[in-house]
């Protein structure tokens, strides 16, 4: 029910974004009586309100929806599943009782400051966009500079522009969703000037909001300094040698009002670490088994919080998988422990979970360092499956069914990502 | 016609707009941008100086002692950030410790209290962080950290709550004596008043130069700063100074009142008065001095940066005291230790009217003090209960960065805020990691609601910085 708040729950998922409803259905899935969704934000869908464009649930619901359509079917379920929705909630803090039980300390203008009981928890908070601070641009601090997601709230939520003469920092989805949207209210988007040599964002991205409405993008370029005194005047733009810093000889400035930042995502992790969760250095959020549980027992994770995702879809699955075990779990089930340890070699940044049971069936996530076509993904010497290609934009998944598994023998499974040549010479 | 018309309100202006309200005066703060406290002194490195740093023989040598010894009694009368963290200035080299031993010398010929040599083991005991290769330092306990921001915002609002008229927007531009006193023109109408100080920090040259004054001249020397991650919160308790050079007290490392470390400031010098960038060399520079102090702090903590102007003038002194334009008195060149020594500048400001002529009379309807809005995430948890209890606005969240609540977004505004960086620069809300990333459209909406204006005529800092734009603009090629 939408803002009830009871003292105790069996499952208590804080944040109300797709991972955080898919975590609540998924709990609910289980077999578990009462569950809570806390939401900061008045409205619960996370940053699915703001994404108005199109191409969400083409994986899970094989059909073609919007942000704000996607979190309505989510909403919906979670309403009809007798799942507690309080939003413009915030949680300040968690305390794990002598009993391992945890008592969720929430803050908010209709309820006030209360504690909340809950035998699990899962962690849905979602993730933040990196800032001008986190890459350092040289130059004045005029208002104009924000990121994608600010602008992106301007303009689908606020019914306002964040300036007209547009450059954007950064190749993230987010960036270029918002070149699209921008050009289409009648802005001037002026390039999209990427760091790396290659895009952050999805092929699909690229293709649809940038090459189809002829905005360029220049690969191994960055911002080098932005000038203005009260608001954005012009950037500097220039090359970028193997140090990432700008070859200033070859710089050149571009009159505009605004500079959109699309720079990368951090999983929001405060909370976390204020329990004292194990973290991946490289993911930016925790560590996890194959039940999603974090090193606190009874506390799982899901969604950007965990590490970020390309598609809400895989969102969605992955919630659904972290509800369930936490509802399992405040059940009083208890699955084996994982005894495999992944390890991500050769061309493999991270892979989550961290761990496997070989009591069933996996789905592993996990991204590239550098690009690479054909290639053959090889997990240890139990599986080799060829790939077209990776990128670092795009994550892999991968499903590893439990027979498999049962034949490994050893604590460490080694992923690596291998020239198809390399690939075939090894089996 | 006023009594007196202050020029500029940054700390020095403001803290001598709050002394005068004491007395029967009728005195106007005229400031040209949209807020108080928007130029050099919001970014100040925040220290206030223990008082053993600037030469006895000088003026800012004098009120540095004493200003330092004012901030109790004004942090009793007004709410604003302050605590006394201490400080150590630290050496690196044996060749190194005579100066130590100079500056304790010079400090305690002073009258700064309890300073005291740590050698090499006090210091690992005390700050463990550091590096290991320091060998001795001064510690200097009545060191503190402000912010300036919140204390000026807060000297303003006690005196203008006691009498004293506060114009924004109002830069003076042009001076000429009358009968009497003397005439400022600004964008609002000429102020005529019988005094006319002049606090008008990088730009007090020129203001002196209005009436042909060309008695110092202010030579800008920029300063950048760098904001780190509070993760780091903790890494270093007191304040860090090298040894001074010439120029400059060096690169510190500053742990703020709210907690969060800050690393700088730079010295440059620079003919742009408005100059406020950042530069790759400004960072390399900062963090290469640092790494040596403190090498768990690198570049990749930074969450932001910002960069502010000294007014340094050419006497390498402050400049306060009347000129031969009578009326006209200069309080310029106010650099470091300026925000330690505001206060007794403000005093001596005083002393320096009433030798010139200025009839003092109490006001007898003064208040001292002037509460300001309570900071959530400051109190206690019973305090926290109180205080959202009385009012529910203090349980919704804005910031989730820094904590900060709806409440304390409506008492910057009843508090005088009129800006994005006003609410900011009173509650920290968009201060923290994520920069505003998600509190600026709410904080933008309340400043809305709560000044009668639509949604995308809220500005960042007031003139040309504009937020957003009406979509029907863009659409008609506006």
């Amino acid at each position: 029910m939408l803002g009830r708040l009871e003292r105790s729950y069996d499952v208590v998922v804080v944040g109300g974004g797709p991972a955080g409803m898919g975590a609540a259905l998924g709990a609910r899935d289980s077999g578990t009586g009462r569950v809570l969704i806390l939401d900061r934000e008045p409205d619960p869908g996370g940053i699915l309100l703001q994404c108005v464009h199109s191409g969400f649930g083409l994986h899970y619901f094989k059909e073609e929806l919007t942000g704000p359509e996607y979190a309505e079917r989510f909403f919906t379920k979670t309403i009809d599943r007798d799942i507690d929705v309080v939003p413009d909630c915030y949680v300040s803090g968690i305390a794990v009782d002598s009993d391992g039980s945890k008592r969720v300390r929430v803050m908010s203008a209709a309820a006030g400051l209360r504690a909340v009981q809950a035998r699990s928890v899962v962690l849905a908070m979602g993730c933040r966009e990196r800032t001008r601070g986190a890459i350092r641009i040289p130059g004045t601090r005029p208002a104009g500079v924000l990121t994608a997601g600010l602008a992106q709230k301007l303009v689908n939520m606020k019914g306002c522009l964040p300036g007209k003469r547009i450059v954007i920092l950064g190749s993230g989805d987010i960036g270029l969703i918002m070149a699209r949207r921008l050009t289409l209210e009648g802005c001037e988007v002026l390039g999209v000037f990427e760091v790396m040599p290659y895009s952050n964002g999805l092929t699909r991205n690229v293709v649809q909001c940038l090459e189809d409405f002829g905005i360029p993008l220049h690969l191994s370029t960055t911002v080098a300094y932005i000038h203005g005194r009260d608001r954005v005047e012009k950037v500097t733009v220039a090359p970028v040698g193997p140090d990432f810093r700008p070859d200033m000889s070859r710089a050149r400035d571009i009159p505009c009002d605004t500079l959109l930042l699309s720079i990368g995502l951090i999983p929001e992790n405060e909370l976390s670490q204020s329990l004292g969760i194990k973290l991946d250095e490289i993911t930016g959020g925790p560590e996890v088994s194959s039940t999603l549980e974090t090193s606190m027992p009874g506390v799982y994770a899901c969604g950007n919080v965990l590490h970020v995702h390309d598609l809400v879809d895989f969102v969605t699955n992955e919630a659904l998988l972290a509800g369930r075990f936490a509802g399992e779990r405040a059940q009083g089930i208890r699955r084996p422990a994982d005894n495999i340890r992944i390890d991500a070699g050769d061309n493999v940044r991270y892979c989550v979970p961290h761990t496997l049971s070989p009591e069933r069936e996996h789905t592993i996530y996990m991204r590239c360092k550098r690009a690479m076509k054909p290639c053959r993904l090889r997990v240890g010497n139990l599986l080799e499956k060829k790939l077209r290609f990776v990128v670092p934009a795009e994550m892999i998944m991968l499903k590893i069914q439990p027979d498999l598994l049962e034949k490994f023998q050893g604590d460490s499974l080694r992923i690596d990502i291998v020239p198809e040549s390399e690939g075939e010479s090894g089996v | 016609m006023y009594d007196i018309a202050i020029i500029g309100g940054g700390v020095v202006g403001c803290a001598i707009a709050r002394e005068l309200s004491r007395y029967r005066l009728r005195a106007v703060l005229l400031e040209r941008l949209e807020e108080v406290a928007f130029g050099t002194t919001k970014t100040n490195s925040g220290i206030i100086h223990a008082g053993h740093h600037a030469s006895p023989g000088t003026l800012k040598g004098r009120l540095e002692v004493r200003g330092n010894a004012l901030y109790d009694g004004l942090r009793k009368d007004l709410d604003f950030g302050f605590r006394r963290i201490g400080e150590l200035v630290v050496a690196r080299e044996e060749a190194e410790l005579p100066a130590l031993e100079r500056l304790k010398a010079q400090g305690e010929a002073k009258g700064v209290p309890g300073l005291e040599m740590w050698d090499r083991e006090r210091l690992r005991r005390e700050e463990p962080n550091l590096s290991r290769s320091l060998i001795a330092a001064l510690h200097a306990p009545t060191a503190g950290v402000v912010n300036p921001y919140e204390l000026t915002f807060a000297l303003i609002e006690n005196a203008t709550a006691n009498g004293v008229e506060l114009r924004v927007l109002s830069p003076v531009e042009a001076i000429e004596p009358i009968g009497g006193g003397l005439r400022l023109r600004t964008p609002g109408g000429p102020v005529e008043a019988r005094f006319a100080l002049n606090c008008a920090g990088v730009f007090s040259d020129e203001v002196a130069g209005m009436l042909g004054l060309k008695d110092f001249t202010i030579k800008p020397r920029k300063g950048e700063e760098y904001m780190l991650d509070k993760r780091l919160q903790g890494l270093v308790r007191k304040l860090i100074f090298p040894l001074p050079t010439p120029t400059s007290k060096g690169i510190l490392i500053i742990p703020t009142f709210d907690g969060t470390l800050m690393v700088g400031p730079t010295a440059e010098d620079t003919d742009d008065r408005l100059d406020m960038a950042t530069t790759y060399r400004g960072a390399d520079t900062v963090f290469a001095f640092i790494r040596r102090i403190c090498p768990s702090i690198t570049e990749r903590d930074t969450i932001t940066e910002f960069a502010g102007l000294r007014p340094v003038s050419d006497t390498d002194d402050f400049v306060i005291g009347p000129t031969r334009v009578k009326g006209f008195i200069n309080v310029a060149g106010i650099q470091s230790p300026g925000l330690t020594a505001a206060p007794a500048i403000a005093e001596h400001v005083l002393a320096v009217l009433k030798d010139e002529g200025l009839q003092l009379s109490p006001n007898p309807g003064f208040k001292a003090r002037t509460p300001g809005t309570p900071h959530f995430a400051a109190l206690d948890a019973a305090g926290q209960e109180r205080l959202v209890a009385a009012d529910p606005r203090f349980g919704r969240v804005v910031c989730r960065c820094e904590l900060v609540t709806e409440g304390e977004v409506h008492g910057a505004i009843d508090h005088g805020a009129r800006t994005l960086d006003g609410v900011k620069f009173r509650t920290r809300a968009g201060m923290g990691r994520c920069q505003g990333g998600f509190c600026t459209s709410r904080c933008m909406d309340i400043l809305a609601e709560r000044l009668g204006k639509r949604f995308h005529e809220v500005t960042k800092r007031g003139a040309d910085s504009w937020l957003a734009l009406p979509m029907a603009d863009a659409a008609d090629g506006h």
